[in-house]
């Protein structure tokens, strides 16, 4: 089976700091994969690399487009990549502001990727933009109104939808639960895994949270200061972690 | 000295500008920056259309401006002044007899030919601005086409209002390429963006220009289902009868009177010259107000 995502010896620095060096890792299609880290220690620089959205100072990122196979995204032409961005590719931010346009309304919002793509027809638009809400959980009633009258779940649940609208292969999540309180993040969580199983979809799920990982990826990634210090299956890296990092990090988790 | 200098502007500046509307012309639609000059009078008065204005002008041209549709308000005869002592042309108030006519907010109901130019005076060019307020992202996306956001917007108005409610300013696609604001003219004006004369837009303190040759192929956006629709008052004319120009509403006494009148000056003028009276109208007398 080809990879859906190669990535290979990506490093990115910021003047003489490391962000992050030495990364590699094979995506399979329907895989999970999760980042962790403590602050700073390079997931959110990795991400940005892998995404497209900050050029790494070395290294290749290979994507297996529908149309031509595997390419690398990063020596793709800018209108390329960018269709990539918004048709196979998605990116769910931690702050949903970033994601969203927050003047323009939760049908807008979602139909925003569908008329970038070429929709053109306001009826179907609104079908789907619809029809998403409710796989999100939003009320069909709330199509109109903007996303700064929603909660802070409805504003990511809102997010979720409008980046999955065109049915992306791969979808990079950047701490998708962060400020969110604990029951609220449970029910993304519950859709979320809901979604990415039902779809079929590969993510990359960037998060300090260790429970996010243990709910959604099959595989994880441990990062300390720019480079990755112990990879494997989700719950092996968690019940039997061998790096004295990830033990700390493990042990760290309070227990109610 | 009006040899030298001729339109107010130095000889330099009107071959920069002279080359940013050959750009635009080549490129149609596309925003082509210039060094736009102080001029005196304030931004939003038209000092974008003053300078392509007088970049064009030359000293056998007949000039006509337009405010609003109308040549006698403040806007209008100001410009018109102004040219009539920077550069001596001959001025006109007929629209026929112009060759070059400068506009604020109105495509005259009469068609132009094509040996006349049409300056439009524009406040803010980039049509996208209000929903992306980068500028850098504005220009990535009109180079690379990616102008789904311009129908957010119609969507956002289908939603609110049941239909497309952008009623001037209403967005346009130039030769299936760059998406243009054809300046704040009524979407009724629209259909008749792909005329004979030469167009030139004009953005002074946005520090743009842009332009239309004629018979260029101007489409407004739409959905399959909700298609563009040019909409006037549903009125005739009260004082000249027309029945297919853009009207003006305006209001008469404190008890709610109200009469629609063209809103193109000349046009209801040489109507009511030539006989026609509205439903409120007197009979037309020649030097009559």
């Amino acid at each position: 089976m080809t990879p859906l995502l190669q990535v290979q010896d990506i490093a990115k620095f910021y003047g003489a700091r490391r962000g992050c060096e030495d990364v590699g890792f094979d995506l399979y299609p329907g895989e999970v994969m999760g980042i962790v880290g403590e602050s700073g220690s390079g997931k959110s620089t990795l991400l940005s690399c892998l995404a497209g959205h900050l050029p790494p100072d070395r290294g290749e990122v290979i994507f297996d487009t529908r149309a031509d196979g595997p390419r690398d995204t990063l020596s793709m032409s800018e209108p390329e990549r960018r269709m990539l961005m918004r048709t196979d590719w998605a990116f769910v931010h931690q702050h949903a502001r970033d994601g969203l346009r927050m003047g323009v309304s939760a049908g807008g919002n979602v139909g925003e990727r569908l008329m970038a793509v070429g929709a053109r027809h306001y009826g179907d638009i609104r079908d789907q933009a619809v029809d998403w809400l409710g796989r999100v959980e939003i009320a069909a009633d709330r199509v109109d109104d903007k996303p700064q009258a929603f909660s802070g779940g409805m504003q990511q649940r809102l997010q979720i939808a409008r980046n999955l609208v065109t049915g992306p292969r791969l979808v990079f999540m950047d701490e998708p639960t962060g400020g969110l309180d604990v029951s609220v993040q449970a029910r993304l969580l519950d859709l979320l895994r809901g979604l990415v199983r039902e779809m079929g979809l590969s993510a990359i799920i960037v998060t300090h949270d260790l429970a996010v990982v243990r709910l959604l990826a099959d595989r994880l990634m441990v990062m300390k200061d720019g480079r990755v210090v112990e990879d494997g299956l989700t719950d092996q890296v968690l019940d039997d972690p061998q790096h004295g990092y990830t033990q700390l990090l493990v042990s760290s988790v309070l227990q109610v | 000295m009006s040899d030298y200098n001729f339109a107010y502007l130095d000889e330099q500046t009107k071959r920069m500008i002279r080359r940013a509307i050959l750009k635009g012309l080549a490129i149609p639609g596309y925003q082509v920056p210039f060094a736009s000059r102080e001029m005196p009078m304030p931004y939003g008065w038209g000092t974008g259309g003053v300078q392509v204005s007088a970049a064009c002008l030359t000293p056998t041209d007949t000039f006509k401006v337009i405010d609003q549709g109308a040549d006698d308000t403040t806007n209008a005869v100001s410009i018109r002044k102004f040219f009539e002592k920077t550069a001596g042309v001959a001025t006109t108030e007929e629209t026929a007899r112009a060759s070059l006519i400068q506009t604020r907010h109105r495509i005259p109901e009469e068609a132009l030919s094509e040996d006349q130019i049409l300056v439009y005076q524009v406040p803010i060019p980039e049509p996208l601005r209000f929903l992306e307020p980068s500028e850098v992202e504005t220009r990535k996306m009109h180079s690379l086409e990616e102008y789904g956001l311009m129908h957010v917007k119609l969507y956002e108005d289908i939603s609110q209002h049941g239909a497309i409610a952008t009623a001037y300013a209403y967005p346009v696609k130039v030769e299936g390429r760059y998406v243009m604001d054809p300046s704040p003219i009524p979407k009724f004006d629209n259909p008749k963006l792909g005329m004979a004369a030469i167009q030139l837009f004009g953005a002074g303190r946005e520090q743009r220009i842009y332009a239309l040759p004629p018979f260029t192929r101007v489409v407004s956006l739409d959905f399959e289902d909700h298609p563009f629709e040019p909409s006037k008052a549903d009125h005739d004319c009260d004082l000249c009868g027309a029945g297919d120009s853009y009207l003006d509403e305006v209001i008469v006494d404190d008890a709610g009177g109200r009469m629609f009148v063209c809103s193109d000056t000349d046009y209801c003028r040489s109507r009511r010259a030539a006989g026609h009276v509205g439903a409120q109208g007197a009979p037309y007398e020649e030097g009559a107000a």
